[in-house]
């Protein structure tokens, strides 16, 4: 069998597909057959190298060189020079950093990488199942240094120097937290982990546990030496089956390795993790109810302050932290706060996992710095729109955050932008939407989870809500009036300023930011009764062109409801009245006669 | 059972890691074995990472190919599970993405025992630290 002395690789990702890389691969296959090379030289599809307004991208192996905007045309001299020669094609190189090229992929990245493994720098490199693994990436090591060298105070300081903030929505100082939680005078105090993630589409908690349950274990550990808590405790939903088994599996080699239970590293000190479940309510999320739901009682948010630093799960100071939050620290004490602190924004420091979702091409898991681009996001890391279909918005935020439009591409992801954007960064999820989405419908779609998930308490997020729903629905049905769309807006005010916990207070961001965003969306399904997107079944209107209608009957028969007449072979006509909009007839006329208008 | 008490504890374990490579119950060389690494996470359980990970065991031991396959965390291609990462002695790690049982053949046949790449590759785009 043939051994390959090189190996070209050719970026097959969706946008380079549609950049012809499928011909600049056949082009590359043919030259190396015309000189013989066939058998030394292989040419093989790659996934997307995130570079697609680069593409089609060719990678040359072992040397690493790398080609951009290879067109069809460039493969004899790829082949000739490069191959034959030894001579790099310069001219193909990208500009960004010619000098770069030389030096080897593993030490300098080829030309700036969009992402940063921090929290996920053990998410599919380490079986997470074996805490040797774990060990043997440093882990622990923080927890040592904590409990050897520095006192809770200094911890914390290092903390607050990195600028790290909570991960799980809210964006609160972390260093400040613990310092509040440590100031609090009381016998008993408890380290809890937010590990609820109840956003729609979210998944970067989950993939952490599974994937390195250790690090959040050890992140614990050190809350607990800074705030005096010997207690720990994972608040997760009962629905990650295999994040609480990776959990348990990790808590029990941790104890078994001496690394939780009595007499840590031989401080004194003394710290163990328990595991409480939550039955997947979104409003369990939310501190407080989570406390209360830990204690046996109905998942309620209740009034803060107290906050749980100070008045937390039964009655006792509780440091509450997201997983994620928890998952930066070890590496912050490693690293030190300076170097965590150099990535990032100026007051939003360090790197956010995302979970991309929607009408994207590389949907999945991303860590990027903060201050990264939408645009390099959606178009780079994340491959650009499936199908070559047009932009229309990004929702970041999930439930309680807002959609942004092209006009955001360009915003620095951060804490602060995204809420002067009218969206917030929330716990991560990343929804894209094309031209095919109807934005009243997405915000209906929003609202209809927050009606769900109400815990019911208070009556603007109760009552509001579903109305706010309501409206919407009437909208999307073609029945809205703009007296309606002044009433939305009115409501929302309400609702925001007057509910009592995070969930009413930002579940009408979504019909704000599409209100502001979308503005003539709204007023054209009022208005002119049209759905731009097409997606509303409401304002669509199937009908038969008679020119085009043979008269087969063949929609007449398939039609569930019998809105169709007409007479054999003359033509045939919809009763709108009576149609349901199923679709069914388009779908059987051979003839193209059933318009969708 | 090693209990950790100091960071030499925690130091002994991370140097022996490196050159404790068991493969059922043998010690062998990471220098000279094949490493495999498959993405357990939810999303490429979903999509049948376990029976590629079976599979690669069982057919690695029938076709006598010395390799270690664990498991992994997701690895944040949801676009592209099961992904797999193969790591040949004195190479790079190679990550593979949409592995099926065909694939999985294809890999081993191919790229584990004549070092010859495949489709399906996915680069590495981000940095680690
Ligand atoms: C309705 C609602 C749901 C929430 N859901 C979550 C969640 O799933 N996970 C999470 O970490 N924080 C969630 N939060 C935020 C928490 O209340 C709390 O701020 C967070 O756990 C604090 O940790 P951090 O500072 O590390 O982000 C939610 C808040 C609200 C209002
Ligand atoms: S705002 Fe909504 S979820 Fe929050 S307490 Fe009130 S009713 Fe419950
Ligand atoms: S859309 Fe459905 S209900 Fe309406 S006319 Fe066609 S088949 Fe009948």
């Amino acid at each position: 069998m043939a051994k390959y002395r090189m190996h070209l690789l050719v970026c097959d990702g969706t946008t380079c597909h549609a950049s012809q890389s499928e011909s600049v691969k056949n082009a590359l296959q043919d030259c190396l057959e015309l000189n013989n090379l066939e058998n030394e030289v292989k040419v093989v599809s790659t996934g997307c190298f995130g570079y697609c307004e680069k593409g089609p991208i060719v990678k040359v192996l072992p040397d690493n060189t790398l080609y951009v905007k290879v067109k069809p045309g460039d493969a004899e001299e790829i082949v000739k020079e490069h191959i034959l020669n030894g001579q790099i094609v310069k001219r193909l190189l990208p500009t960004e950093s010619v000098a770069q090229v030389y030096a080897s992929e593993g030490k300098t990245p080829f030309f700036d990488k969009k992402q940063i493994r921090i929290a996920l720098r053990n998410c599919g490199f380490i079986d997470p199942e074996n805490i040797e693994e774990y060990i043997a990436h440093d882990g622990y090591q923080a927890l040592c240094k904590c409990l050897t060298e520095y006192t809770p105070q200094q911890v914390i300081d290092i903390i607050k120097r990195s600028g790290l903030r909570g991960r799980g929505g809210g964006g609160f100082p972390t260093g400040l937290k613990w310092e509040i939680t440590a100031k609090v005078k009381s016998d008993q105090k408890y380290v809890i982990c937010n590990a609820d993630e109840g956003d729609p589409g979210a998944f970067m908690d989950r993939s952490i546990m599974e994937g390195d349950p250790h690090s959040v274990i050890e992140a614990m550990a050190i809350n607990g030496y800074c705030t005096g808590a010997n207690k720990g405790l994972v608040y997760i939903r009962a629905e990650y089956p295999l994040a609480v088994k990776r959990l348990k599996v990790a808590i029990d080699q941790a104890r078994a390795y001496g690394l939780l239970g009595k007499n840590i590293f031989n401080s004194g000190f003394d710290f163990d993790i328990e595991l409480r479940y939550g039955a997947g309510a979104f409003v369990c999320g939310e501190e407080t109810a989570l406390i209360h739901s830990m204690e046996g009682k109905r998942g309620e948010p209740t009034f803060k302050p107290p906050f749980p630093s100070e008045h937390g799960y039964l009655g006792k100071p509780s440091n509450v932290n997201n997983v994620e939050t928890y998952a930066n620290v070890p590496v912050i004490i490693n690293k030190g706060a300076d170097w965590f602190a150099s990535i990032g924004t100026e007051k939003s420091k360090g790197s956010k996992v995302f979970a991309l979702a929607g009408k994207i091409n590389n949907v999945g898991l991303i860590e990027v710095p903060m201050g990264t681009t939408l645009r390099d996001v959606i178009f780079k890391i994340g491959g650009g729109i499936k199908g070559g279909k047009e932009f229309k918005a990004v929702q970041t935020g999930g439930p309680s955050g807002g959609c942004l439009t092209s006009h955001h591409l360009d915003t620095p992801i951060d804490y602060d932008n995204l809420i002067a954007a009218g969206s917030m960064m929330g716990s991560g999820g990343m929804i894209v939407m094309d031209e095919d989405d109807c934005m009243v419908s997405i915000a209906k779609f929003y609202l209809g989870f927050t009606v769900d998930e109400s815990c019911g308490k208070c009556s603007p997020c109760r009552i509001g809500n579903k109305r706010l729903y309501e409206i919407l629905d009437k909208i999307t049905k073609g029945e809205g009036t703009m007296e309606d769309l002044t009433k939305l807006r009115n409501l929302s005010e309400v609702i925001k300023d007057t509910s009592l916990c995070g969930l009413g207070q930002t579940s009408p961001n979504p019909v704000l930011s599409t209100l502001d965003n979308f503005w003539e969306e709204y007023v054209e399904h009022v208005v002119d009764k049209k759905c731009r997107a097409g997606s509303c079944k409401g304002l669509m209107k199937y009908i038969i062109d008679a020119e085009a209608c043979t008269g087969c009957t063949a929609c007449a028969r398939a039609c569930p409801v019998n809105a169709i007449s007409g007479e054999r072979k003359g033509p045939h006509f919809i009763n709108q009245e009576i149609c349901i909009k199923c679709g069914t007839c388009m779908e059987k006329c051979k003839f193209n006669a059933v318009l969708l208008q | 059972m090693v209990h950790v008490k100091t960071i030499e504890d925690l130091k002994k374990i991370k140097e022996e890691f490196g050159k404790r490579i068991q493969v059922s119950g043998k010690n062998f060389d990471p220098e000279k074995v094949v490493q495999i690494k498959v993405g357990l996470g939810t999303s490429g359980i979903a999509s049948g990472a376990k029976e590629v990970m079976n599979f690669l065991r069982d057919e690695l031991e029938k076709r006598n190919i010395e390799a270690l396959v664990t498991q992994t965390g997701d690895m944040g291609y949801s676009y592209a599970e099961p992904t797999i990462e193969v790591k040949l002695p004195g190479q790079p790690a190679v990550v593979f993405g949409k592995v099926n049982i065909k694939k999985a053949d294809e890999i081993i046949e191919r790229y584990i025992k004549n070092g010859e790449l495949i489709d399906g590759i996915l680069p590495t785009n981000y940095m680690t630290i």
